[in-house]
Parts: structure tokens; sequence; C-alpha cells
């Protein structure tokens, strides 16, 4: 009897420490731009699976949830607009008033303003969430593309691929109060949580800048180097930061790899080989894994961010290039 | 305290004025030839203001990134009339112009090149193609955004060799220009294994190139000429004079198809490219100028947009020490297409990815997957260094 007993609890035990294993302590929902299709792809990181292919506008590209994780707003650069998602019937309910364009955008802290970068226009526009109305524009260099802001909320940052800067604007008065040159065609802006560094990804360069917000200078250079690669084809892109600001990792385009950054030493720790023309990335809220975007060969990556290993691979649809996590 | 704190903000916003009313100007002279060639195909009729165009949106984008940088971009153009002394036309150009983009005839380039060398004025050469103006006849004055002969040659070889067409039927113009541009494909396929397995000439009789009944008689022509040749898989033409090559495409005797001058024709850049960003650029180009953009308007950018991308890294609008930026080691430009572009430190030739297109759409890029190179793939178009016969001077 008593034998039986333990054999039980013993069988408990153990299936209790395989459920624990096998699922995550939370399941998250990722929105995945596809550029080529007009879709986005909802995909569930429980399953690693597609759960739902939503029917957005033309050239879907930037993608953000809202802060209170209702929505997803997605530019639909030649319908000239961004379209919102409602998290929870997964449907196109809305529009936002954006220039012509959009590609990137960001939001403040409180979630009530975007700024959102018109690649056509050298502008970037300043959208009133709530109201779902825009306040005006910002000119900016030639073809305004990456988009962040401060943490403080003071700041925001805008590069333009042509004109090669990181424009520095002052939220409350919407002035530039400074411009950063760096190198050939900058991409992504993306802030340390500590806010001691500003990180610009520069695609043509094939160079990461690290600025100091407060000088308004380059401090820093990350540089890539991939054995029987050519220079040319290293081409960095999105950019993501863990939380303690320690690890960078840095997608590198039709190099078809993730770099991983020890922020530290500003060199390059690791190489991840992801799919084809990596764009962007996001972490899950827990940050246990990092979804990546891959253009060419039309599927995610999903990485292990503890042990730095890539351990999925998901299908969505043609020529994925944004992605976003609820949180 | 207050105005003592005062003071230094005051003198700082004065200083920030004074560079945002004072800014550096940085001309560019533009100089090409009056009139435009002429096309078999109306579409295809070069616009008045091909290559100055591309320029003109170039100042654009430089003075957008200028009034950043305190730097102001002008634009003075020239075009030389029947009789006009190039060298004079350049000289004038020159006096208020550091840089000037040329589209000129090999010669005339040579000539303005050589008069305006101890001025230290910067030519960029916008529209020759000639290989010898980059060989034996190279200039340390002249960099050069056009491509060549030889390069365009080797970006259509890799692609047809890619393809497995392999035999070509090669049907050559009767003008220098047509022979210069057939030696350049004869390399291609010497240098990818290709075949030529036969040469045609077709002899430039003179006449007009629209007529109004012209269709009828070309349909019975063309088969004719390309009749009883050798088995072939493609037919590569010659003919940069526009007399014949338009008229190939769906009127040889076989049904194959054609390539080089008409057909798949290779370009630096196309009104179809979308690639890489282009999208913007294309649009940029239409607001501005109200119509497509052609390949001389993008070299046309490219060499502006190379001033511009030299002043704003060495924040100086010195000739000389633009020139020195734009030689050395550090530099490089993006053109949308799809990976930076630099210079052959050799000749001064720009390196670049070649479009393939057909009139509607950007059918390939080369270089081509699996033409290697161990300094850099763009190095498999063209002349490499080890061939050069140029010694700059």
């Amino acid at each position: 009897m008593q034998a039986e007993m333990r054999m039980r609890m013993l069988r408990v035990g153990v299936l209790a420490g395989l459920v624990l294993a096998a699922a995550p302590a939370h399941a998250f929902i990722a929105y995945v731009s596809n550029e080529k299709s007009n879709t986005v792809s909802v995909i569930d990181t429980d399953s690693w699976t597609v759960t739902k292919t939503i029917k957005v506008g033309q050239r879907p590209r930037g993608i953000e949830f809202t802060r209170d994780g209702k929505f997803v707003m997605v530019a639909v650069g030649d319908d000239d607009t961004i379209q919102v998602i409602d998290a929870k019937t997964q449907g196109v309910v809305d529009t936002l008033p954006s220039g012509p364009d959009p590609e990137l955008f960001t939001q403040d802290a409180a979630g009530k303003t975007l700024y959102v970068a018109n690649e056509n226009d050298n502008t970037v526009t300043v959208i009133d969430l709530e109201k779902r109305a825009r306040l005006g524009d910002i000119q900016v260099g030639v073809e305004p593309e990456g988009m962040t802001i401060s943490p403080d909320g003071k700041t925001l940052i805008n590069t333009s691929e042509t004109t090669n800067m990181a424009h520095f604007i002052d939220t409350s008065s919407r002035q530039i109060v400074a411009n950063v040159l760096v190198d050939a065609r900058p991409r992504f802006a993306c802030y340390k949580h500590d806010a001691s560094e500003l990180w610009v990804s520069s695609e043509i360069g094939g160079t990461v800048s690290i600025v100091d917000p407060g000088k308004h200078e380059v401090i820093g250079k990350v540089t890539f180097d991939i054995p029987g690669l050519r220079k040319e084809a290293i081409q960095p892109v999105g950019i993501g930061m863990t939380k303690d600001d320690k690890t960078a990792f840095v997608a590198l385009g039709p190099a078809n790899r993730i770099a991983v950054v020890d922020t530290a030493t500003r060199k390059v720790a690791k190489y991840l080989l992801v799919g084809q023309r990596v764009w962007h990335m996001a972490f899950t809220p827990d940050e246990k894994y990092l979804l990546t975007t891959n253009g060419v060969s039309n599927d995610i990556s999903v990485i292990d961010v503890a042990a730095q290993k890539v351990i999925k691979t998901i299908q969505v649809g043609e020529l994925p290039w944004g992605i976003t996590i609820a949180p | 305290m207050i105005r003592w704190l005062l003071g230094p903000i005051g003198l700082c916003l004065a200083a920030a004025q004074a560079l945002a009313a004072d800014p550096v100007t940085i001309g560019v002279g533009y100089l090409g030839v009056a009139g435009t060639r002429s096309t078999l195909s109306l579409v295809e009729q070069p616009a008045e203001n091909d290559g100055v165009a591309g320029a003109k949106l170039a100042i654009e984008d430089n003075n957008t990134t200028g009034k950043f940088l305190g730097q102001r971009f002008t634009l003075e153009e020239h075009r030389i009339k029947e009789g006009e002394d190039p060298v004079q036309a350049a000289s004038a150009l020159a006096e208020h112009n550091g840089f000037i983009v040329a589209d000129l005839p090999a010669d005339a380039l040579l000539k303005v090149a050589d008069a305006l060398r101890d001025r230290g004025t910067l030519l960029f050469n916008a529209g020759a193609i000639d290989e010898r103006l980059r060989e034996a006849d190279c200039r340390a004055n002249v960099i050069h955004t056009a491509p060549t002969r030889a390069m365009l040659a080797d970006a259509l070889g890799q692609y047809l060799v890619w393809k497995k067409w392999t035999r070509w039927l090669l049907v050559v113009g009767s003008h220098d220009e047509d022979k210069l541009y057939a030696d350049a494909l004869r390399r291609a396929a010497t240098r990818f294994g290709a075949k030529i397995v036969q040469e045609r000439t077709f002899e430039d009789t003179g006449g007009a190139r629209r007529t109004d009944s012209g269709v009828t008689l070309i349909q019975r022509q063309m088969p004719v000429f390309t009749q009883q040749a050798p088995a072939y898989d493609v037919l590569v033409a010659a003919d940069e004079s526009e007399v014949f090559a338009a008229y190939l495409p769906y009127r040889t005797w076989d049904a194959r198809l054609v390539a080089g001058s008409a057909g798949l024709v290779p370009r630096s850049w196309d009104a179809a490219q979308d690639q890489w960003g282009a999208t913007q650029m294309q649009n940029r180009f239409m607001k501005l100028n109200a119509r497509r953009m052609s390949a001389l308007d993008m070299q046309a950018w490219t060499a502006v947009r190379m001033i511009g991308e030299a002043t704003s890294r060495t924040n100086s609008g010195d000739v000389r020490k633009v020139t020195d930026f734009i030689k050395g080691p550090n530099f490089e430009v993006a053109a949308f297409k799809g990976t930076r572009l630099t210079l052959r430190d050799w000749n001064l030739q720009l390196r670049q990815p070649i479009l393939l297109v057909d009139g509607r759409m950007v059918v390939s890029v080369s270089p081509q997957e699996g033409f290697l190179h161990q300094v850099s793939e763009l190095d498999t178009l063209g002349y490499d260094r080890p061939e050069s016969k140029c010694k700059l001077k």
C-alpha cells in the first residue's frame, strides 16, 4: 500500500516535471508583416504555429502593438496609411492618417503619440493616437526610416537613409536639436534601456554606430567580419537589446545571420545562422526567445536567448519584414 | 547670475545662426552636348534634360543633407553647341565650380581633363562608356560613374551563361562603337564560356529611323537577314548606333531570344528598378522632372551624390580635400543597388552592379551568383586590376 502510494506520487511528480518542461511559462502572440503577401501572420509562441493570417493593405512593413496591447498598428506603405488591427478579433478595424509611404514608426511611453517616418517626402508625421488625428509634420533628411524614442520620452530619433544621419528631435518643441552623421544608409535606431547609448545600424556602411545621446557624438562602432563572406553581404538592419543592456542582437540582412554583440566590449561574441535576408526582430516579454523575420526564405527563426541558439523555424507569408509581440 | 548663465547660451545661438546664415557653397557644373541622339523606338527617345535631371535631383538630396551641415550645393549647366570648343566651355564652368559632371564623347572629355588638370577641378565622366578612358587614356582627375562596355557585356554574358544559353549568334553594326561593343561581347563569351557560332554585320545604308510604312518592310527584312544561321540559343546584337537591333525581337527566322542592344539589355539603371529602396528615388525623380529616370540620369545623380557624400564626411567644401576623400580607401556611396559602391583605385571606375532589363522589368542583376572574386564580386564585371593598362597621371 505504502509502496503503491509512493509509486503514484513519483508518477505524478514525473508527469508534473514533464508538463513544466514542455510548456513555457506564458504563451505570447506575435504578429509578422509579410511585405509581398499583403498579410500579417499571427504566431502562437506556445505551439510555435501560425494561428491566423490577416489580409491587410499593400506592402505592410513596420508593425507594433499599442502600449495597452489591444491593437496592432501596421504601416501599409503603398496605401499611404497605417492600419489598426484589433488584437481580440484579429481583423483590421481602423486606419491612421500617416503621410505618404509610411515605413517605420514609434510611440511615446504613454502610447498617446505616434511618430511615423514617411519615406517619400522627407518628413516625420506626428499622430494623436487617441483621437487618431494628424498633429503635424517634422522636416528631416532624405528618406527617413529608423524611428525610436528615448526612455524619458523627451527625444525622438529618426534616421534618414540617403542623408546618412540620426536626427535628434525634441518631442515637446518638435524641432531638430542635433544631427549625427553615421555610415551609409542608416535603417534602424535603438536606445539602451538606461539611455546611455543610442545604437544605429547602417545597411550599406555595414556597421552599427554607437552614439552618445548627450554629446551627440559617435563614440564607437560595431564591425562585423564573417569568414568566407564578402563584406558587401553584411548589411545590418534590425537591433534587439536585452533589458539588462548587456547583449545586443543585430540582424545582418543578406549575410543570413544574427550577430550577438557584447555591449561592454562592442565586439561580436557569436554569429547565429538564421533564414535568408534577416530584417527585424522582437523579444518575447519574458525575454526567453527572440524571433527574427527572414525576408527571402519566408520564415521566422526562433532564438533561445539564454542559450544563444536557433531552436525553430516557422513558415509565414512571402517576404516577412516586421514583427511585434503582445506585451 | 542669470545673466552670467545666459551669456554663453546666447553666444552658442549666435554661432549656430551664423552657421545657418552663411553656408559653404559647393558649385557643381554639368557639361553636356546640345541635342539628343535618335533612337529606333519612340519611347526610348532621350529627354532634352537626360542626365542633368539626375544631377538636379542629387543637388536637392545633397541640399537636404547640407542644411544640417551648413553646406549649399549649386548646379550650373552648359550644353556645347556644334562647333563650340569643349575646353573653353569647361574652363568657363570651372571658374565657379570645383566639380564638373561631364557627358561628353571620349576625345572631348580627354581634352577637357587635360586642360583642367592644373586647376584642380575634379571631373566625373557620367556618359562615356569607352574602355580606353579607364585603360590607356585614363586620367587622375576623371572619376567614372558610367559603366564601361566590358562591364555591360560581362553583366549580360554572366546571365546568358547562367541560363545555359551559351551559343550566341552575334550581329554587329557597321559603326565604330558597334564594333567596340562587339569586342566587349566577344571578350565576355571567352571569359565565361559561351561560343559565338557565327558573326554577321548589319550595314548601315542610311535612311530615316521613322517612316509611315516602316513595319511592313522590317517584317520582311529581319527574317531574311537572320535565316540560315547555325544552331544558336540567343541572338546577341551590338548596335549602339540604333540602326537595327530594336527591329530584331519577334522577327528572327528561328524562334530565338534577342539580347545586347535590344531584348535583354544591360544598363546601369532603369525606370523599372524598384529594389533596395529604389522606389523612393524613382518617385522623387518623377516628382521633380515629370518623367522617368534613365541610366544617364542615374550616372549623373551618382556623381553628384558622391560629391555630397564626400563633403559631408569631410565636413568641407574644399575641392582638394573632397577629391582626396573620394579617391581614398574609406569612400563608399549608396545608390539603390543593394550594395555599397566603391572606386577601383587603379583607374577611378565606380564598381557597380548592372541591371538586365527588357524595357518593362528588371529581369536580373549581375554579377550573377557563382561568379566569384577575391576582392569584390563586382570586379568580375569589366577589366580587373591585373589586366589594367591604366597609369593614373
